[in-house]
C-alpha cells in the first residue's frame, strides 16, 4: 500500500486525463465517485446486447468486418505448457494469418507471459505486430505490489509493447478502491511508454453495476485499454459486459476527451461472435473506436474462423479447416 | 441517422484496413428479407363459414405497401349483408359445434394454430410488414412470436376455465364481433381471437382498413387447422363495415381496440343493447425519468417507449416527463442514440424505423407537429434522408414541451416525442396523470421503494419499471379513463369473454 501511495503523489504524465490529488484517491472519494455513476440495469442491457446481435452484415460489409477483426485480434497463447517454439509458431501466423492470401492483414498483436516476450519479440520483428505481455501475477493478480512491479519490469525490459495487467479483484470487492486506484497507477508507471490493458475479469466482479465501476476506475488511473477477462474465468467476455465497458468508454471520453481502448477475451470463437462486438463498437462507443488502436479481441482459435469466412467469402466456397494452418 | 440500406464503400482489398480500418467507415451492406417467402394472391376474399368468397355487392378495396405506396392485392369490402352471413355462421357454429365443445377439444385447435403460427413465421412476418410498413426487425421478433404465445397461453386456459376465479362453471357469451387495428394487425388479431375462443364464443373479426392481410393469411390458418366452420369469420372492409358489425342484433359481445374517438361511437351504438363491451383506446402515456434511474438503459427505454413501430403503439411513451436536474444530461443522450437509427426499407434487417402505416395518419403526424412548433416547442430530428415514396416520418423530438401544449395532450400516434420535466417525485405524479388518458406508464429509477410508491399513484393500467412496451400474454394489458375499460392477456383476459 505504501508504494501505491507513493506512486499516486508522484507527478504523472500529461496524458492521464484525470489527475486527482491524494484525497480524491482515497476509499471514500473513490466511492463517491463510482458510486456516483448512473446505475446499469441488467435485464436492459441485456436486451440491448440481444437486439443489436441480430444485425445481419452481408457481403462486403461482411468482408470489411472480417478483415477488420483479424486486424484486431491479439493472438494469445497463455498456457504452463508455453515453449519458445510454440511461441514462434504462433508470431508466423500472427505475421501472415493465411500464407495463401497476402491480402489478410497481420493481427495487432500476439499476447504471451512475460518469459516469453523477448522471443516473441524477436519473432515478429519488423513486422508491425505488436507484442503484449500479461504481467502482475497474472491471471489471479495475488501476489504483493513489489512482485507485480517487478513482473511488470521484466516484460517491459524484455521488449513488450503492451502490458496486461490485471486488477486486484479481492480489493475491489472489498471496497479498496484506493489500492485498486493505486496499484493501477503504479504498473502505469512502471510501463514506460508501454501500452496499458487493465484487466476488469468481469467474471468476478458480479453485478454490471462493478462493471462500470471497474472500468472508470481504471481509466481514471491511466489504462489506455480496459480489458474484460483473463481467459481464465466463466463467464469471461459477454455481450452485454461489452456493452457497458463501451459504454463507459465513450463516456469517459465525453467528460476528459482522452479515447480508452476496450479489448474483448475468452470465449470468442466464431466470427459470428466476432462480428457482433464490432456491431457493439460500432453502435455503442462509435465508429471512431473500429480501429485495433481501440478495439481488440483477445483470442487464439478465433483467427482461423475469421480466415475461413473470409475465403468463403471472397470464393463463395467453405475450405476445410486443413487449408488453414494450426499456427 | 445512418442510412440502412446503402452499399460498403466499393473495393474489397483488405490493405487499406491495415493502417486503420476506423479511417473508413463501416456501412452495414442492405440485408432484405426476402419477400418472396410469401405470395400474394391477386385478389382476397371474406372468410365466412369456413370459406373464402366475394363480397355479396362484389365490392373490393385495393391495399398498398406503405413504404413504397406500391398496391399489394385487392381485398373484399364486406357490407351489411356480408355481416349479416358472417354473423349468422358464428351463430351456427357456437350452438351446433364449438359451445358444446369440452374446453379440452378446443384447445387442441388453439394448440394448432399457434404451432402453424410458429412454423410459418417467416411468411407471416413478411406479410406484415409489406401490409404495414413496419420493421422486419419487430414483426419477426416481436408481433408474430408473441401471436403465437397468446394462442398458446389461452389455449391452456380453455379447459381450466373453472379454476379461472369466476365460479364453477363460467359460461361464453356466444358471438363475438371484433373490430382490431393498423398498428399490430397479426397481434391484435390474436388477442382478440385467442381469449375468446378459449373461452368459448365464436368470433367475427374486422381488420383494419390498411392491413387486411395476415387476418385473412391466419384465416387460411385457421381453415387448414380444421377449425369448424364459422367458428372464426374474418370480414375485411372500412369502419362501416365495423360499425355494421358492433351494430348487429346478432352479436353479444364487442371488442375494440382504435381510437378514443371511434370508441366513444361504439360505446353509443351499443349503450342499452345488452351487449357486453371492451375497450382498448389511445394513450398519451407518461415515461418518467429520476436522476437515478440507468441512463443508458433509460435512453433504450425512452427509445423503445417513442420509436417502437414508429410511435403507432397506443401505449407509446410519448410524453417523457424528465427531472430537471439530468433533463439535459437525457436529452443530449438521447439525441445522440437517435443519430444511430436505421431509417428506412422496412423488409431490411437492420432497418430501426419503418414507414408510417398510411397518408392520412402522416398527415395528422404532420398537423400536430406543425402545432406543435407554433406553441413554441423545440422540434429535433437526426439528419435523415426519407425515401422519395412511401410514408415516412423523422423521428422527431419536441423539447420545451408543457401540459398545456396540445403536442403534450393529445395522441400524435406516430414518431414524434414529447419532453417535459419536473422537480419532484409528487409533481411527476401530477403531471404524469393530468390527463383523459391512462393506459400505461414508464418508471425509471434504481429505487425499488419509489417505484412501489408510483405504481399505487399513477392511474394507468400497465406500469413499466426500468422498461418499456414489454409485452407478455400472461399479464393483463388495458386501460382507465379514456384509454378504455376491460382487459386483455391473463387470467383478467378471459373476463372479457365470459359472462361472470
Amino acid at each position: 500500500m505504501s508504494v501505491g501511495i507513493e506512486a499516486v503523489t508522484r507527478p504523472a504524465p500529461e496524458r492521464w486525463a484525470i489527475e486527482p490529488g491524494d484525497l480524491a484517491t482515497s476509499d471514500a472519494a473513490l466511492r463517491q465517485v463510482l458510486h456516483g455513476l448512473p446505475g446499469v440495469d441488467e435485464v436492459g442491457a441485456a436486451q440491448r446486447a440481444a437486439g443489436l446481435a441480430t444485425r445481419s452484415i452481408k457481403k462486403d460489409a461482411k468482408l470489411q468486418a472480417l478483415d477488420m477483426a483479424v486486424a484486431m485480434v491479439d493472438l494469445t497463447t497463455l498456457e504452463g505448457a508455453d515453449t519458445p517454439g510454440k511461441v514462434r509458431a504462433m508470431c508466423a501466423k500472427a505475421r501472415q494469418p493465411d500464407p495463401g492470401d497476402h491480402g489478410v492483414p497481420p493481427v495487432a498483436a500476439v499476447c504471451v507471459y512475460p518469459d516469453l516476450v523477448g522471443v516473441a519479440r524477436q519473432a515478429v520483428a519488423g513486422s508491425g505486430v505488436a507484442v503484449a505481455s500479461v504481467a502482475t501475477a497474472f491471471p489471479s493478480g495475488r501476489a504483493s505490489l513489489a512482485v507485480k512491479l517487478a513482473d511488470v519490469a521484466d516484460a517491459v525490459s524484455a521488449g513488450a509493447d503492451e502490458v496486461d495487467m490485471v486488477i486486484d479483484r479481492g480489493a475491489f470487492l472489498a471496497g479498496r478502491y484506493g489500492a485498486v486506484y493505486a496499484e493501477i497507477r503504479a504498473v502505469r508507471e512502471a510501463c514506460g511508454p508501454a501500452h496499458l490493458k487493465v484487466i476488469l475479469e468481469t467474471g468476478e466482479l458480479g453485478p454490471l453495476d462493478n462493471v462500470a465501476r471497474a472500468s472508470w476506475l481504471a481509466m481514471m488511473a491511466g489504462a489506455d485499454f480496459i480489458k474484460t477477462s483473463t481467459g481464465k474465468v466463466t463467464p469471461a467476455a459477454t455481450p452485454p459486459v461489452a456493452l457497458v465497458m463501451l459504454a463507459a468508454a465513450r463516456d469517459f471520453e465525453e467528460a476528459t476527451g482522452r479515447r480508452v481502448g476496450v479489448k474483448v477475451a475468452g470465449g470468442i470463437r466464431t466470427a459470428k461472435d466476432a462480428i457482433r462486438y464490432l456491431v457493439l463498437v460500432n453502435e455503442v462507443a462509435g465508429p471512431a473506436w473500429l480501429t485495433p488502436k481501440l478495439f481488440r479481441i483477445g483470442a487464439s482459435t478465433l483467427l482461423n474462423d475469421l480466415l475461413m469466412q473470409r475465403s468463403k467469402q471472397l470464393t463463395g466456397q467453405y475450405a476445410g479447416p486443413d487449408y488453414f494452418t494450426l499456427d | 441517422m445512418a442510412p440502412a440500406s446503402r452499399s460498403a464503400a466499393p473495393g474489397k482489398s483488405a490493405s487499406g484496413l491495415v493502417a486503420d480500418p476506423g479511417e473508413r467507415s463501416w456501412q452495414y451492406a442492405p440485408a432484405p428479407e426476402s419477400r418472396h417467402v410469401v405470395a400474394i394472391a391477386p385478389e382476397y376474399g371474406l372468410f365466412v363459414a369456413g370459406e373464402f368468397r366475394p363480397a355479396a355487392d362484389g365490392a373490393t378495396f385495393v391495399t398498398v405497401n406503405p413504404a413504397t405506396e406500391e398496391p399489394l392485392t385487392r381485398v373484399a369490402a364486406a357490407g351489411a349483408a356480408d355481416v349479416d352471413a358472417a354473423v349468422a355462421a358464428a351463430r351456427t357454429a357456437y350452438d351446433q359445434v364449438w359451445g358444446p365443445m369440452p374446453g379440452s377439444e378446443r384447445a387442441k385447435y388453439l394448440y394448432r394454430i399457434a404451432r402453424q403460427l410458429q412454423e410459418r413465421a417467416r411468411e407471416f412476418a413478411v406479410l406484415e410488414t409489406l401490409d404495414n410498413g413496419k420493421p422486419i426487425k419487430e414483426s419477426r421478433d416481436v408481433d408474430i412470436p408473441l401471436a403465437a404465445a397468446h394462442f398458446f397461453y389461452y389455449a391452456g386456459w380453455a379447459d381450466k376455465l373453472e379454476h379461472a376465479g369466476f365460479g364453477p362453471d363460467p359460461r361464453p357469451f356466444g358471438v363475438a364481433g371484433q373490430v382490431i387495428p393498423w398498428n399490430f394487425p397479426l397481434l391484435m388479431a390474436a388477442w382478440k381471437l385467442a381469449p375468446a375462443l378459449a373461452a368459448g364464443n365464436t368470433c367475427v373479426l374486422k381488420p383494419a382498413e390498411t392491413t387486411p392481410l395476415t387476418a385473412l393469411l391466419l384465416a387460411q390458418v385457421c381453415q387448414e387447422a380444421g377449425l369448424p366452420p364459422g367458428v372464426v369469420n374474418v370480414l375485411t372492409g372500412a369502419g362501416d363495415t365495423g360499425a355494421a358489425l358492433v351494430g348487429h342484433p346478432g352479436v353479444n359481445k364487442v371488442a375494440f381496440t382504435g381510437s378514443t374517438e371511434v370508441g366513444k361511437q361504439i360505446a353509443r351504438a351499443v349503450a342499452g343493447t345488452g351487449k357486453k363491451l371492451t375497450l382498448e383506446l389511445g394513450g398519451k402515456a407518461a415515461n418518467i425519468v429520476f436522476d437515478d434511474a440507468p441512463v443508458e438503459q433509460a435512453v433504450e427505454g425512452i427509445v423503445n417507449g417513442i420509436f417502437f413501430n414508429q410511435g403507432h403503439v397506443c401505449c407509446a411513451g410519448s410524453r417523457l416527463l424528465v427531472q430537471e436536474s439530468v433533463a439535459d444530461v437525457v436529452v443530449a443522450r438521447l439525441k445522440r442514440r437517435l443519430a444511430t437509427l436505421r431509417l428506412g426499407d422496412p423488409l431490411d434487417k437492420n432497418t430501426d424505423i419503418g414507414a408510417i402505416n398510411s397518408r392520412p395518419q402522416l398527415d395528422k403526424i404532420g398537423e400536430l407537429t406543425k402545432a406543435g412548433e407554433a406553441e413554441g416547442a423545440q422540434r429535433w430530428s437526426p439528419p435523415c434522408e426519407l425515401p422519395d415514396r412511401g410514408y415516412w416520418f423523422p423521428p422527431t423530438v419536441f423539447t420545451g414541451v408543457s401540459q398545456s401544449h396540445r403536442i403534450a395532450r393529445e395522441e400524435i400516434f406516430g414518431p414524434v416525442l414529447s419532453v417535459l420535466t419536473f422537480r419532484t417525485p409528487d409533481e411527476a405524479v401530477a403531471k404524469a396523470n393530468n390527463t383523459p388518458y391512462g393506459l400505461s406508464a414508464g418508471i425509471w429509477t434504481d429505487k425499488g421503494s419509489r417505484i412501489l410508491w408510483l405504481a399505487q399513484k399513477l392511474r394507468a393500467g400497465v406500469v413499466w419499471a426500468n422498461t418499456y412496451n414489454r409485452f407478455d400474454p400472461a399479464s393483463p394489458f388495458g386501460g382507465y379513463q379514456e384509454s378504455g375499460y376491460g382487459r386483455e392477456g391473463g387470467r383478467h383476459g378471459l373476463a372479457a369473454y365470459l359472462n361472470v
